[in-house]
């Protein structure tokens, strides 16, 4: 038997956190020297398992299986695709940079006596979050993707609630309150969501006898199961529903700002980079591959949600006032656009969906993360307390405008890449579709530019004199980060040669193809 | 009457009579109740002869010994094929040896032995004059607050009785769901319930409100008799008979031979339809089903709270193995009838508890709602009336029961001046100053929200998919939609607990003695155990799943 190379680098992380837990109390620097290693031994792991992967062989590769529970019919089944090589990869890659920049975020405060270790715990969970997520990728048992897709609500909502950001403008209490609402919201819109697909789920072992996405497939392809249509589109929103929120899809998006806005910077990296990617990726991977038919039957509701929440996710990115909540809403924009890929249904949309996916965890990252660094030297999220910061602080305000415009996709920077073949894509079967959605990428510029220049420029405020520029381990976050960026954005092939196989594979799930250029001529 | 006619009636009393038939016992078949009954004869010996300060160790070892050794046999009649191959009826018909019986005698024995651990704790309180004290009353017959009950306390006394009477409601509770007519359905009922109300009415704290609790368990529990009592009498009158095998030919209209007695009401089918639903209503009530379900909160509240985990758990398994039985056995012909009524009872009972829990204040009262809400979920697997629904409904049984006594042995824990600390507004911030008892009580409350990788979602998985393969679609989204609303209540909890500050008078955590922490150590084994590997499990369940006739 091959080495487990999928389970380790699942197990890798989990095994990290219990050891991270286990440090004592005393020993709080050991425990984040300790996540951080396993963090990196993961991300070479990960590096490994693109290494291994072929793009051009075989659908499902790396492939593991086991029985696990056999009264349910349930298998320990791995393997990975083109997409979900990139997708570990991208979690790998960040799980590092949000330890190191969450560094000093669970440090005890000063007056606490409290037996609670906050320090090994908030490392701990991050840990166990990444475990959860790139097993989540790797799973093709639909139990077992469901089990890890619930399982990780739970490390998540103690990262929220238990460690929130400590630039609160109200009281400690009234920051308290606000943060379990917040941990509270996420946990319950994911769980409902989880429970409505928990039914499907139950309702396609009933339907189908399995849980292995190919043995599903292959009886599918011999004909000998067959779904009802209405059976198929009755699972198919179950499944979704829960995709939908998770992404998340206007109108089931209202945890994401508050989550994002509550959570310490690198935990907000950590719910929008890379645990909401799990509702995209399943998209991809579970509705259109079990469900075809639905999928198409749903396309254009799907596609008008999505372009709702492109819209309006950037209409109200222009008018926050919170740094944080103004990011979350623009992440809320972007994952429009990476619905809109998937369920455009051309190669071009899937193909941009699935780089979008990477760029904007990598563009998000550095953004987010920088405008940490600065809320924790300012202790306040209101873009009205800063101003003129460029001038005391010039490389975090440079690195904060790179990171904001890789998120208007300038070009040069990777997500325009994404975005542009996004666009490209859902242009070629959805004309107004694609020019409505043209529109987020102009308030992008709206929300983005607005906010450096009132942060950024100026007159500098009293309360900003005298912040310190960018440490050393602060630099150490944002400069690989930004490197990809523009390493990708010039360069993207590596990306797309992965990921192109795999979107042809899930094309032909779908049995469509791409519209031929010249049909509207023809007409 | 004239003298040769009451003449006449004597000869036929004295005429020679028939040598009486011994009746034809198995005695190895029927050891896991004989040997709790036995014990539990000799515990009450042990009550009149032994001296006061031996009571407890002695009653302690006694009731251990005793589960244990019952427990063995059960293993060992499992593993002589009594569950699959060699199933038979024992007793004269009275009761049932098949798998279901020996799997659910197996769970309550486990459970039950767990509960005596968190009965037999006496660390938990400061020592009073001299003796350790336990969760139990100084002296049951001694008035609330009177010098009396004064006295009592100051001369150490400590009622050792729980224990004998624990282990005759065990033995009640091991009958229940093996009984394989009416009258040992009934009896055996009486004998586990009798003892429990007795049990409710022994807190230590809090006497008045436990006082109050028995009395209502009682009196509810005396009327729920009285419904069950009534319905076998109709249906003695439908079939002609108290046991299943033959009610159940009859309901089926496979017999040909018509009681000339009953020849009247024989295969009547007004009394069967109002007999069983009296049955049933007696079964729900122990149950807990909506809307039989009115004592629960009161009980589980003012009982001692070792009893109401003991009850949470094991009669909770022992009422549904009666009614499995009951539905499996006597009633399948009907099924026609009952299950559109038993849909109606599921829906209410699952989102009846979710959302009134949701309101609930004080955490005994909320695991009390919780508690309903799950019998709903149970009920689910009931209602698929496939062998995948019996082996469902025995492995949720068994995962259940060990969170639920996990979490009342919890709750004995978090404890202020009055005793158990049992409103929830003093629980908060309890995860800053004891992190690994939140801990493990977030845990239990992860399983009871059925989040995956504990047994509650195992449980809850097996029995939504058993009612989805049965046609129940409809039943296993109203389940996941109360599993939502559930789920609330539970988190509120967790946030309380981790997400709070604590208050400057809050409730202390006791360190219990390793009884205890055996009970709720077993408590979260299991809950892992049969969230992350249920396949053993599992496999038990389907190979207990089907019923003798």
């Amino acid at each position: 038997m091959s080495f487990p190379l999928l389970t380790a680098t699942a197990v890798l992380p989990a095994v990290g956190a219990i050891v991270t837990a286990a440090v004592p109390a005393a020993r709080r620097t050991t425990a984040k020297w300790m996540a951080l290693g396993f963090s990196l031994a993961t991300f070479a792991l990960a590096v490994l398992v693109v290494a291994r992967f072929e793009p051009n062989g075989d659908r499902y590769q790396l492939v593991e299986s086991h029985s696990w529970i056999k009264d349910f019919g349930v298998r320990y089944e791995l393997g990975v695709d083109g997409i979900g090589v990139v997708l570990i990869a991208l979690t790998a890659l960040l799980v590092p940079f949000v330890i190191l920049a969450g560094w000093h975020d669970a440090d005890p405060l000063e007056n606490s006596s409290s037996r609670w270790r906050p320090t090994q715990g908030f490392f701990a969970l991050i840990l166990m979050v990444e475990a959860m997520v790139i097993l989540s990728f790797e799973a093709t048992d639909v139990f077992l993707f469901y089990i890890l897709f619930e399982a990780m609500l739970i490390p998540m909502y103690f990262l929220i609630g238990g460690f929130g950001d400590r630039a609160h403008s109200g009281s400690d209490a009234a920051a308290a309150t606000q943060r379990s609402y917040a941990a509270v919201k996420f946990l319950l819109y994911n769980l409902v969501g989880g429970l409505i697909m928990l039914a499907a789920v139950i309702g396609l072992y009933v339907v189908a006898g399995s849980f292995s996405l190919n043995e599903i497939a292959e009886a599918r392809a011999s004909g000998e199961l067959d779904m009802a249509t209405n059976t198929e589109r009755l699972l198919f929103l179950g499944f979704f529903f829960a995709f939908a929120i998770k992404a998340p899809l206007w109108p089931l998006h209202t945890w994401l700002p508050n989550a994002m806005g509550e959570a310490t910077a690198p935990v907000a990296v950590l719910i929008t980079a890379v645990v909401d990617k799990v509702g995209t990726f399943a998209m991809l991977r579970f509705c259109l591959q079990l469900f075809p038919e639905a999928s198409k039957w749903a396309t254009p509701v799907i596609v008008v949600l999505a372009l709702i929440s492109i819209v309006y996710g950037a209409l109200l990115a222009v008018g926050q006032r919170d740094i944080k909540r103004l990011i979350a809403y623009a992440s809320i924009s972007h994952f429009g656009f990476i619905i809109l890929g998937i369920f455009a249904m051309t190669s071009q949309g899937q193909s941009g969906a699935t780089l979008y996916m990477v760029n904007h965890g990598i563009s998000t990252a550095a953004l987010m993360l920088v405008a940490g660094f600065l809320i924790t030297r300012r202790g306040s999220r209101l873009i009205a307390d800063y101003g003129g910061v460029q001038k005391v602080a010039p490389v975090l305000a440079g690195t904060f405008l790179v990171g904001g415009l890789s998120t208007l996709s300038l070009p040069g920077l990777s997500p325009f890449v994404s975005e542009f073949l996004v666009l490209v894509g859902t242009f070629a079967r959805y004309p107004v579709a694609g020019i409505i959605a043209t529109s987020g990428i102009v308030l992008a510029a709206l929300y983005v530019l607005v906010l450096y220049q009132r942060t950024m420029t100026g007159p500098v405020k009293d309360e900003v004199r005298g912040m310190p520029d960018l440490r050393p381990r602060e630099l150490a976050v944002i400069t690989p980060l930004i490197a990809l960026l523009l390493f990708f954005g010039v360069f993207p092939k590596p990306l797309t040669d992965i990921v192109n196989p795999a979107v042809e594979h899930t094309m032909s799930d779908v049995e469509k193809k791409d519209p031929r250029p010249d049909v509207e001529a023809a007409k | 009457m004239s003298a040769t006619a009451v003449h006449s009636l004597w000869t036929t009393a004295a005429g020679p009579i028939d040598k009486i038939q011994a009746p034809d016992i198995e005695y190895a078949q029927l050891a896991p109740v004989l040997i709790v009954v036995g014990a539990a004869v000799v515990g009450l010996l042990v009550e009149a002869f032994m001296p006061r300060k031996a009571r407890y160790h002695a009653q302690v070892f006694l009731t251990v010994l005793a589960i244990v050794a019952s427990f063995a046999a059960v293993l060992g009649l499992a593993e002589a094929g009594y569950g699959t191959t060699k199933v038979r009826i024992a007793a004269m018909g009275a009761i049932a040896i098949d798998g279901p019986t020996l799997f659910l005698q197996g769970t309550i024995l486990l459970a039950s032995l767990v509960a005596v651990f968190t009965f037999a704790e006496r660390k938990l309180d400061p020592e009073t004059h001299g003796t350790k004290i336990d969760s139990f009353v100084a002296q049951a017959a001694a008035v609330p607050g009177s010098e009396n009950e004064k006295q009592a306390v100051k001369a150490g006394f400590t009622t050792t009785e729980v224990y004998p009477l624990t282990l005759f409601a065990i033995a009640g509770l091991l009958v229940f769901p093996a009984a394989n007519d009416l009258l040992t359905l009934f009896i055996s009922l009486e004998v586990f319930s009798l003892p429990l109300y007795l049990l409710c009415a022994l807190a230590r704290r809090k006497r008045l409100m436990s006082q109050e609790a028995a009395v209502k368990y009682f009196l509810l529990g005396a009327f729920s008799s009285a419904f069950l009592l009534f319905g076998i009498a109709l249906m003695y009158g439908y079939a002609g008979s108290v046991a299943y095998a033959r009610i159940a030919d009859v309901v089926d209209g496979s017999i040909r031979t018509i009681d000339p007695v009953l020849a009247d009401t024989m295969g009547n089918d007004a009394l069967l339809l109002i007999g069983s639903a009296m049955i049933l209503m007696g079964l729900l009530f122990k149950v807990g089903a909506v809307p039989f379900h009115m004592w629960t909160p009161d009980v589980y509240q003012g009982a001692p709270t070792p009893v109401t985990g003991f009850m949470a758990a094991a009669t909770k398994v022992a009422a549904f193995g009666a009614l499995l039985r009951l539905l499996y056995v006597v009633l399948p012909g009907m099924s026609w009838d009952w299950r559109p009524v038993m849909w109606g009872i599921t829906i209410a009972t699952m989102l009846g508890g979710a959302i009134v829990a949701i309101t609930q204040t004080d955490i005994k009262r909320l695991l009390a709602y919780s508690s309903i809400a799950h019998a709903g979920f149970i009920l689910a697997g009931v209602i698929a009336v496939t062998p995948e629904g019996v082996s469902s409904v025995l492995f949720y049984l068994g995962a259940y029961s060990f969170v639920t006594i996990g979490a009342f042995a919890v709750v004995t824990l978090v404890r202020d001046a009055g005793g158990e600390a049992t409103h929830l507004s003093k629980w908060a911030g309890l995860g800053r100053r004891s992190p690994l008892v939140a801990a493990v009580f977030a845990v239990f409350l992860l399983a009871f929200a059925g989040i995956p990788l504990t047994s509650g979602f195992s449980g809850k998985f097996a029995v939504f998919k058993a009612a989805a393969e049965g046609g129940a679609g409809a039943l296993v989204v109203v389940g996941v939609i109360s599993s939502a609303i559930a789920a609330f209540f539970y988190i509120r909890v967790i946030v309380l607990m981790f997400f709070s500050e604590p208050k400057a008078d809050g409730p202390t955590v006791a360190v219990p003695s390793v009884m205890t922490k055996m009970a709720i150590g077993m408590g979260v084994v299991v809950t892992v155990v049969l969230g992350v590997a249920p396949q053993y499990f599992l496999n038990l369940a389907s190979q207990a799943g089907v019923f003798v006739r």
